[in-house]
């Protein structure tokens, strides 16, 4: 049986991924992570020990087609990237060359 | 069937094939910019109620149209998709054009760039009409998790058309267009293709670039199309895919003519029907019209036999573990600091970034981010996202065994018809167990096809899922063909 997740887990792994949750949804999540992760305690009936874990599809045989060479590396070359004034149009709060944000140390 | 507008006028039932369009559009009989100018009629009538669209790109969509024509009264070459009018799911980039992966965190963003399957689509001759919704990042199977509302599903507006890419999905049913592009990271095209009667392709992964598509979970996402027929879809596959540089996971594999490989007769074809798929949760009505579908294949000359997929019940609770923890990093990049929402009037950086992702992101996002930064959190990452790693290496040599004497596997795609909107919302396991039929072949990284196969006797769409190992798209065809044909 998984241990159940706690309040103060919930709210560590929200800092965790920056999301700043209120009461009513740190309740939610709590219990929707407790029930989908006993669903997944189903994955400790499998006997694992030895199993390679799969991380990249293109390791698994006939996933490349005939190809023998498995990197598809490209010349180390500089090449243009997207052109800057394109790309601030779409910033929140700019000087056209940097991204202007909050303070970021508290003082 | 209930809905204010007669369902009719939503669901077409034997829409023109893009061949025939492209015919018709080459010799001039038909223009270009007429054709793009009925469908964008359709679309300003039949939108309002379906929310297929999220946006429209009619200046791109009638310029491309004018270049067509003009080729066309030229006599010169065109393209295999010449003049004809596609949809793109919103988690494709268009440049200039919204993608808001059906998210207020994406809300105003307009990206500088096309993605790589967009350019291969224009070069081809499309004609891309707009945006089309879809669940948030793509995360759902019912197309109610996006933030601009639900899409309904043209064959019964009280009822979902599937997801994540239910706009295409609907899109096609509805001859919004033609033919239309989404994505599939765990039943995404297949799931929603079955629910609305139409054929969605889920290629190998790495068979089509993922340049330009908004990341869910990069070791299962997948851009693949969907039309109105299984060779229309085969000929769409065949303009998208290839290895492209910009994509590191692009597979180097020559592309063959899937249109041409999807005329072969299956005599002879060896295929496989799993057990697993055929067991408890699967509606009498689905197994019935699956099953009528199997012996449609035997009649073709397919030998048939049965199969086991023993691991076949871990498949979503691995997934969930792999695609959440993957999408926790993914949807990272949204922080208010380069593009998209910012929540406004926060004191600190840290603030900023948890405010405009708690205001930007859905419900549904939330929890699957969280999930997946539990997944992989000191302390956790071994049980959870490592062990769901070792499991989908046992899932992927399930099918590699059973792959060794077959050339096709064929399941029902899903274990339901298309439910009521709000039917399942309330409880996100329910939601999840739906998964169960397509997420194991995501996890695999092998092939297929979602072709209708019947319908229940409310009317409602069955689909089969016929799956083949990597890189044999043609065969996955071939065999979808021979079902489509038996016209079930």
């Amino acid at each position: 049986m998984i241990a159940k997740v706690t309040v103060e887990e919930v709210v560590r792994v929200a800092e965790l991924a920056h999301l700043k949750l209120t009461q009513e949804e740190t309740v939610h999540l709590r219990s929707d992570l407790n029930a989908i992760l006993d669903y997944v305690a189903e994955l400790n009936e499998l006997d694992t020990a030895g199993v390679a874990p799969l991380a990249q599809m293109s390791e698994l045989p006939g996933e490349l087609g005939d190809a023998a060479d498995l990197s598809s590396r490209r010349p180390d070359q500089v090449q243009p990237s997207l052109d800057r004034a394109t790309v601030m149009q779409q910033a929140p709060e700019t000087n056209q060359v940097l991204f202007k944000v909050p303070k970021v140390i508290e003082r | 069937m209930s809905s204010e507008v007669n369902a009719a006028e939503n669901y077409v039932e034997k829409p023109r094939t893009l061949a025939e369009l492209r015919a018709e559009i080459a010799s001039g009989r038909t223009k270009a910019a007429n054709l793009v100018a009925s469908y964008y009629d359709r679309i300003a009538k039949i939108n309002p109620r379906l929310n297929v669209y999220l946006s429209l790109t009619k200046e791109r969509a009638l310029a491309q149209a004018d270049r067509v024509d003009q080729a066309a009264a030229k006599g010169d070459s065109l393209g295999e998709l010449a003049g004809i009018p596609v949809g793109i799911k919103d988690v494709l980039v268009m440049t200039g054009a919204p993608a808001t992966a059906g998210s207020k965190i994406l809300e105003g963003y307009r990206p500088p760039y096309d993605a790589t399957a967009v350019s291969k689509l224009e070069a081809a001759g499309a004609v891309l009409l707009g945006k089309i919704n879809c669940d948030e990042f793509a995360m759902g199977s019912s197309n109610e998790n996006s933030a601009y509302g639900p899409v309904r599903n043209p064959v019964d507006t009280e009822r979902v058309p599937g997801g994540s890419s239910g706009g295409s999905a609907a899109a096609v049913a509805a001859n919004m267009a033609v033919a239309t592009l989404g994505t599939d990271t765990g039943g995404s095209i297949r799931q929603p293709a079955s629910f609305c009667g139409v054929v969605g392709v889920l290629p190998t992964y790495g068979r089509v670039s993922r340049y330009g598509l908004i990341a869910f979970a990069s070791s299962l996402d997948r851009v693949g199309p969907f039309a109105g027929n299984v060779r229309d879809a085969a000929t769409m596959l065949g303009v998208i895919a290839g290895h492209d540089a910009k994509d590191a996971t692009s597979s180097p594999a020559p592309v063959p003519d899937y249109a041409a490989e999807s005329d072969k007769p299956v005599e002879g074809l060896r295929i496989g029907v799993p057990a697993e798929y055929f067991a408890e949760g699967l509606d009498a009505e689905v197994r019935a019209a699956i099953e009528k579908g199997i012996e449609a294949l035997e009649k073709a000359g397919c030998t048939v036999k049965k199969v086991s997929l023993p691991h076949t019940k871990y498949a979503v609770p691995t997934y969930y573990l792999i695609a959440t923890a993957e999408a926790s990093a993914n949807l990272a990049r949204f922080d208010g600091v380069r593009y998209g929402y910012r929540s406004p009037a926060s004191e600190t950086l840290s603030d900023m970034y948890s405010h405009s992702r708690d205001e930007g992101f859905g419900a549904e996002v939330k929890r699957r981010i969280l999930l997946g930064t539990y997944a992989l959190s000191a302390g956790y990452y071994d049980a959870y996202y490592l062990k769901a790693q070792q499991v989908r290496r046992l899932l992927a040599e399930d099918f590699q065994r059973v792959f060794a004497g077959l050339d096709a596997i064929v399941t029902p795609t899903s274990p339901i018809p298309a439910f009521k909107l709000g039917e399942k919302t309330g409880d996100p396991l329910a939601m999840y167990l739906a998964d169960i039929y397509t997420v194991t072949a995501s996890l695999a990284g092998i092939c297929g096809v979602n072709v209708p196969c019947g319908q229940t006797k409310a009317g409602l769409p069955v689909g089969m899922q016929v799956l083949a190992t990597h890189l044999n798209e043609g065969t996955a065809f071939r065999v979808a063909r021979a079902v489509e044909a038996a016209e079930l």
